[in-house]
């Protein structure tokens, strides 16, 4: 199992397209101001429903229309961060996955996506009865505050990346 | 110019607020992170109110209500993001004063300071005019109201391109910076 998946990460890294992104001069940093980007539109339009459902903005807009206002946003937005994401990390990839602060980033990305699931899928079951009302229960507020956490630590990790791969510029 | 700016960064990195921000080591990625999420707030409201006038956006909501609730924020965010810039720059001051890259993030930035607030208040000076602008039937047959709705498409696809073009100089000043 772990060995398939060295050689998968291998098999990636050896790849013609690894190796124009690692070799060309333009290219990695081209990618990489996609990357930042896109997930400053994955943060800050998460960040209008994780105010949202912590009472502190958008009050006056129905939980539920809001969110399928601002998700489409969302996951265009990630589905770039991830692809950019992904061609960043095939560029080196044995050297990003010896990295801490690599590592720990998927895993609170991952972690956020947890949060997101519980919440549509068990705490916003009764979305309906409180969704118009301006200071959402506890447990949406929880679900918001711990989304901006997430995502801060996610993005922190990301800069600290720069600074713990040396042979990459900060 | 280049030599006092040479002079002057080299004053800047001999102050101890300098020599403190260069020797901690997590004061620059911190500062970094502060600057990327707040640019997060700032680029995201921005784009959500152009993405608005593009109709991509809450299309239900009218325009002066969705304009109200994302643009004022920008301000003091612009705040922090002066003061963190600036932190940056004392750390580091020859990475972005001897650098053409940074001078184009800021002429660019001036740029989406002055869109933004046109933006900002020529749909707050007048919110009767855009409020209407729900019933499309209406609205579609109004001269003056057409030459609007293009105008504010133009204005915000101009502020897409250039809160990208600054993300994309921000990001590129690492990468031009003087030896």
């Amino acid at each position: 199992m772990m060995s398939q998946f060295q050689d998968l990460i291998a098999y990636f890294e050896d790849s013609g397209l690894a190796e124009s992104i690692r070799e060309n001069d333009v290219l990695f940093p081209l990618i990489e101001s996609v990357h930042v980007v896109a997930i400053c539109l994955v943060v800050g339009s998460i960040l209008v429903l994780d105010l949202r459902l912590l009472g502190l903005a958008s009050i006056h807009r129905p939980v539920s229309r809001l969110t399928a206002a601002i998700l489409p946003v969302t996951w265009g937005a990630f589905a770039v961060a991830a692809t950019s994401g992904f061609l960043l990390f095939i560029s080196n990839a044995a050297k990003y996955l010896a990295n801490g602060y690599f590592v720990a980033k998927i895993i609170l990305i991952c972690a956020a996506g947890v949060n997101m699931i519980i919440f549509h899928g068990i705490s916003a079951k009764d979305l309906p009865q409180w969704e118009k009302e301006p200071s959402p229960p506890l447990r949406a507020r929880l679900a918001g505050a711990l989304s901006i956490l997430l995502w801060i630590a996610v993005v922190a990790c990301g800069r600290w990346i720069g600074f713990t791969m040396q042979e990459l510029s900060q | 110019m280049d030599a006092a700016l040479s002079e002057f960064s080299k004053w800047l990195a001999a102050t101890s607020l300098s020599h403190t921000i260069q020797t901690v080591g997590w004061i620059i990625p911190a500062l970094q992170t502060i600057h990327i999420l707040s640019v997060a707030v700032v680029f995201s409201s921005a784009v959500l109110v152009d993405f608005r006038i593009w109709r991509l956006f809450e299309r239900d909501v009218p325009l002066p209500q969705v304009t109200r609730r994302f643009l004022p924020t920008i301000w003091p965010v612009l705040l922090i993001l002066l003061l963190t810039g600036s932190l940056l720059i004392i750390g580091e001051p020859r990475r972005s004063l001897l650098n053409a890259t940074f001078y184009l993030k800021m002429a660019l930035l001036v740029v989406a300071i002055l869109l933004t607030a046109a933006l900002q208040a020529s749909i707050a000076s007048s919110p009767a005019f855009w409020e209407k602008d729900q019933s499309r039937r209406t609205a579609g047959k109004v001269p003056a109201k057409i030459l609007a709705k293009i105008l504010a498409k133009i204005l915000a696809t101009a502020s897409i391109l250039v809160w990208c073009g600054i993300l994309f100089a921000g990001r590129w000043i690492a990468y031009t910076q003087a030896g």
